[in-house]
């Protein structure tokens, strides 16, 4: 045996026994064990030794062999007096500590507008039964070569076929949006909005049912299934089952009263009607549409899998579905995919989506920014702890002298790392009150899919992402401190150890004024494009118009009305607001039936051209003097001609296309325009008039006595209706409404971007009172010799400034690859990115950097040499 | 009388002590054991009496050399301590007192 070579036992159950071992038994036993372990290699093999082993160890612990843990009263007389020393240490360096808790505290409130934000998009659908068995069907749509993308809607034929044939399926429900109207009871309107239903909408979701069958009660035609809410607005009592309301001419019975959809549902709704209603109206109609492959538009299906069967299952056979389906189509191709519940606000931004999901993107890019931030306060909190370790290097010392173990000193660093993270939280939560309505109050879709409310869950969140923070933090500086040899420590001379870290902390500084300066840049490029976009010549000129929706009233009676004001110049009609993305297509098609495009297009009176002041190329504007149901004729922009190569605008004028099924003659052609924000491409547009889809009036306002006409317009509308508000916006705020997005993005950096600097000031105004502070008799000396104030600003500005000079060369070309090939990348009339931008940026850092670092050092330089030079 | 109260393990492993003489340790206690009563005795069990006896200060213990085959560690030596012995024999005459008490009769196996 001793020509062999030993084999060594488990690493892993070698030290678990060392662990748990009485220190006066361990030798013994180990020794023991590595014996019957080498017996074992030759009688059993190497395998099985290792496993007898390692059973041997676990059978160890026993009792009699288990060490006495380092009791737990010594425990907390050291972490008493930790705490206590770290308290101390706080009070004692008032700067430093209100520096590192202000700064951890700012960063910290962002994180925690982050961790709501994510616990709760996180609490979406969750409170549905086995809610991550339901899915729902989504589309993806291609018609020939162009147009193609996701929808979450999908076609009736769809949901009835899952049904059919699709096995593994639990219970499956389809759903159509737009089940809305003002309802009538007992002569009084009330203006509902829900969706249709059908009856296994309540085995799909567990919405609260309050009164009624759940089973039954989408079941017959006619029914509708109201909110708890709903139930008190029009009833004003929840028992309700059996009661009528009037949907226009039809009866519509009360069959069921369900609790208001939660918070964290997408699918919201004031009321359910049963979707056999429309079932049985479009089956008896026999219409062809109604079961339309491609009519898939309105309809939803959600379904819930049998427990256990693979998804993958299900994709087969709707893959089976859609390809039985495509082959019946000419130029539409549809396949049908499926997205969990659970997944739908964080999924893919989606067309005709139900709800408005977050998006995994939005989340990606607020997460990534206050990881920065508080990455920032992170590297002031070490900077300076290590930048100050050279102080508690002495009290190290004394501890590693009075036995303290590495470890214990660790701890120690570590404890007062996370005590001042714990009050930054403190501090960080009343930030974060302050700021969470602010934050709400940004964009209308904020308020409607998020509370941030503060719930169990989350007050652990935070706490335990304080924690981590302290860990990370003080990670470095524990790790530095402890590492000191006490006779190093002691010596009163600067120990060179320390010094080795100073390369590590100017790194820290210039990756945290970098983050700074890509912010400020951010925020310029930002508001710069903001600002473009709203300056930008659209084409038309929407200055003092008023858009008043109609909502359902006749418009020439409402223009009528209007007219009388004298404060209102002019009146035109139109189905929408343009230049705000909202938009209607159809198909177009010229001459050739198989080359089709998208038109998009917006009916207009005759009024509206002149009051938008389009310039009209070629043909004339629309002469009738009222808009009729008739509308074969249309006025197209220029991007048409050159679609279909139509030629010359004059040459187009009596031309026929065909919009949809309607064939119509092109009598006016007007020059391009940007009829959606200007960072999407102009394409075929056109301007009929139907008189069906007229959506508003739009009044141009004299300038003078503006809210006398808002005034007496209000009036006039309230004495016509009374069921809807009267709801008016001036163009141009619908218009700047629709860039929204920069203007977001500008508030948000912007906001990140002050916090970011701040914070790095703070970081950098820390540093340079310790180096003003640690090089006090030497400036003392280089003054006694003669050295001038402002040569001694250069000579300790000098450093700091470099490493701002590192921190904006590395930046500037960061944020402009950034946003040239990432951002703003695929934006069409885009700003470009040039040196004011970038400049101006760089140039605040230096000057707000210099001013901090020099105030302190000018300080340090104008203090008397011969006070500072006395004691030696 | 409860503190020195001999089990019979440990009785059994104090008679290995000594019978070992000199080369009494962890492993070769062990084998001894297995070998003459053929019962096996897991080290766990094993060291549980060492300690036991240890405690009641009937086995007194010193490191002996470091072995390649222990991976460097030494060997620990138990000797019987004289307490041990007379508890030993104090054990031993509690038996013979017993076993001459017994009637030869009581000892006769009954047939079937």
């Amino acid at each position: 045996m001793p020509e062999n070579q030993y084999h060594m036992p488990p690493k892993l159950a070698s030290s678990f026994l060392r662990w748990f071992c009485k220190p006066s038994l361990v030798e013994d036993i180990e020794g023991d064990l590595m014996e019957d372990f080498n017996d074992h290699i030759e009688t059993k093999g190497l395998r099985r030794a290792r496993f007898i082993y390692f059973w041997s160890v676990i059978r160890f612990l026993q009792p009699f062999a288990i060490k006495k843990m380092s009791s737990s009263k010594f425990n907390t007389i050291m972490f008493r007096n930790y705490f206590k020393t770290s308290l101390r240490s706080i009070a004692r360096n008032k700067l430093f500590s209100f520096i590192n808790i202000f700064g951890l505290a700012v960063s910290m409130s962002v994180c925690l507008l982050m961790i709501s934000i994510l616990s709760e998009v996180k609490s979406y659908e969750n409170f549905h039964e086995d809610a991550s068995d339901i899915y729902r069907i989504t589309n993806f749509y291609k018609y020939l070569e162009e147009e193609s993308g996701l929808y979450a809607s999908t076609s009736v034929i769809a949901g009835k076929r899952l049904k059919e044939e699709v096995p593994g399926i639990k219970s499956a429900t389809i759903m159509r949006r737009n089940f809305r109207d003002d309802f009538v009871y007992e002569n009084q309107k009330y203006a509902l909005n829900g969706i249709w239903a059908d009856e296994q909408f309540f085995n799909v979701f567990s919405f609260e049912v309050i009164n009624g069958n759940p089973q039954t009660a989408l079941l017959n035609p006619k029914s509708v299934v109201i909110t708890d809410e709903t139930a008190l607005k029009i009833f004003d009592q929840l028992d309700v089952i059996g009661e009528t309301i009037m949907k226009g001419d039809e009866p519509y019975q009360v069959t069921a009263v369900v609790k208001k959809p939660p918070f964290n549902s997408h699918i919201k709704f004031q009321i359910l009607g049963s979707f056999s209603t429309l079932d049985e109206q479009q089956m008896q109609r026999n219409s062809t549409g109604w079961l339309g492959w491609s009519n898939m538009w309105m309809n939803y299906v959600y379904f819930k899998t049998d427990k256990g069967f693979s998804i993958g299952n299900i994709q087969a056979s709707l893959d089976k579905i859609s390809t039985d389906q495509n082959s019946r189509e000419k130029y539409t191709n549809i396949q049908l995919g499926t997205q969990p519940i659970l997944g739908i606000m964080t999924g893919p931004g989606m067309y005709n989506d139900l709800g408005s999901p977050m998006g995994s993107q939005t989340l990606w890019i607020l997460g990534i920014l206050s990881l920065v931030v508080i990455l920032s306060a992170g590297f002031n909190y070490t900077n300076l702890s290590i930048a100050r370790s050279l102080r508690r290097a002495k009290e190290v010392g004394i501890r590693k002298v009075v036995g303290a173990k590495k470890g214990q000193v660790f701890s120690q660093f570590i404890v007062e790392a996370c005590l001042i993270s714990i009050l930054s939280l403190i501090l960080a939560y009343v930030v974060f009150l302050l700021i969470k309505p602010l934050f709400l109050s940004l964009n209308p879709n904020m308020a409607r899919i998020l509370q941030l409310e503060l719930t169990l869950t989350t007050a652990i969140y935070f706490v335990v992402f304080a924690l981590v923070v302290g860990l990370m933090a003080g990670f470095l500086p524990s790790l530095v401190l402890s590492r000191l040899k006490a006779i190093q420590a002691l010596k009163t001379s600067v120990s060179t150890k320390l010094f080795s870290s100073v390369n590590l902390r100017k790194a820290l500084i210039v990756i945290q004024f970098t983050l700074t300066l890509g912010f400020i840049i951010s925020a310029n490029v930002a508001y710069n494009q903001f600002e473009h976009s709203m300056n930008f010549d659209k084409g038309f000129d929407s200055e003092n118009i008023l858009s008043v929706r109609l909502a359902g009233n006749d418009p020439e009676q409402v223009k009528t009305l209007f007219e009388s004001i004298p404060e209102i110049e002019d009146i035109s009609m139109a189905a929408m607001v343009l230049g705000t993305g909202e938009r209607w297509g159809d198909y177009l098609k010229y001459k050739d039936p198989l080359d089709s495009t998208t038109i998009y297009y917006s009916s207009i009176d005759q009024n509206y051209i002149p009051m938008f002041k389009h310039e009209v190329i070629a043909g004339t504007n629309f002469e009738r003097e009222h808009i009729s149901g008739l509308h074969s004729e249309i006025i197209v922009n220029e991007t048409i001609l050159s679609r279909f190569s139509i030629g010359s605008p004059q040459e187009a004028i009596g031309e026929q296309i065909q919009v949809g099924t309607d064939k119509m003659t092109i009598i006016g052609v007007v020059k391009d325009f940007h009829y959606a924000p200007i960072d999407q491409p102009i394409e075929c547009f056109g301007f009929i008039q139907k008189a069906d889809d007229i959506q508003l009036l739009n009044l141009k306002v004299s300038s003078k006595n503006l809210p006398i006409a808002m005034d007496k317009l209000k009036a006039i509308w309230e004495d016509l209706d009374e069921v809807h508000a009267f709801d008016a916006s001036f163009h141009s705020e619908e218009i700047a409404r629709a860039y929204d997005t920069y203007e977001l993005m500008f508030t948000i950096v912007t906001f990140l971007a002050f916090i970011s600097v701040s914070i790095a000031c703070l970081g950098l105004l820390g540093m340079s009172v310790y180096t003003a502070e640690t090089r006090m008799k030497e400036i003392s000396i280089r003054k006694v010799l003669g050295a001038t104030e402002s040569s001694l600003i250069q000579l300790l500005a000098k450093g700091f400034m470099l490493l701002l000079l590192i921190a904006a060369i590395i930046a500037i070309p960061a944020t402009y690859y950034l946003f040239d090939t990432v951002i703003l990348a695929d934006q069409m009339n885009r700003i470009s990115i040039g040196i004011n931008e970038m400049g101006l940026g760089v140039l605040f850092i230096f000057i707000i950097g210099f001013l901090t670092i020099s105030s302190q050092i000018w300080k340090a330089a104008r203090a008397n040499p011969s006070t500072t030079l006395r004691n030696e | 009388m409860k503190g020195t109260y001999l089990g019979e393990f440990q009785e059994v492993v104090l008679l290995t002590i000594l019978v070992l003489n000199e080369n009494a340790y962890g492993v070769s206690i062990q084998e001894e054991i297995e070998r003459r009563t053929g019962r096996s005795v897991s080290r766990g069990a094993l060291h549980t009496a060492l300690t036991r006896l240890d405690e009641k200060g009937f086995i007194s213990s010193e490191y002996g050399g470091a072995t390649a085959e222990r991976g460097g560690r030494r060997k620990r030596f138990y000797q019987v301590t004289n307490l041990g012995k007379s508890s030993l024999e104090e054990a031993k005459s509690l038996r013979e007192d017993l076993w001459s008490s017994v009637p030869k009769v009581a000892l006769q196996k009954v047939q079937g």
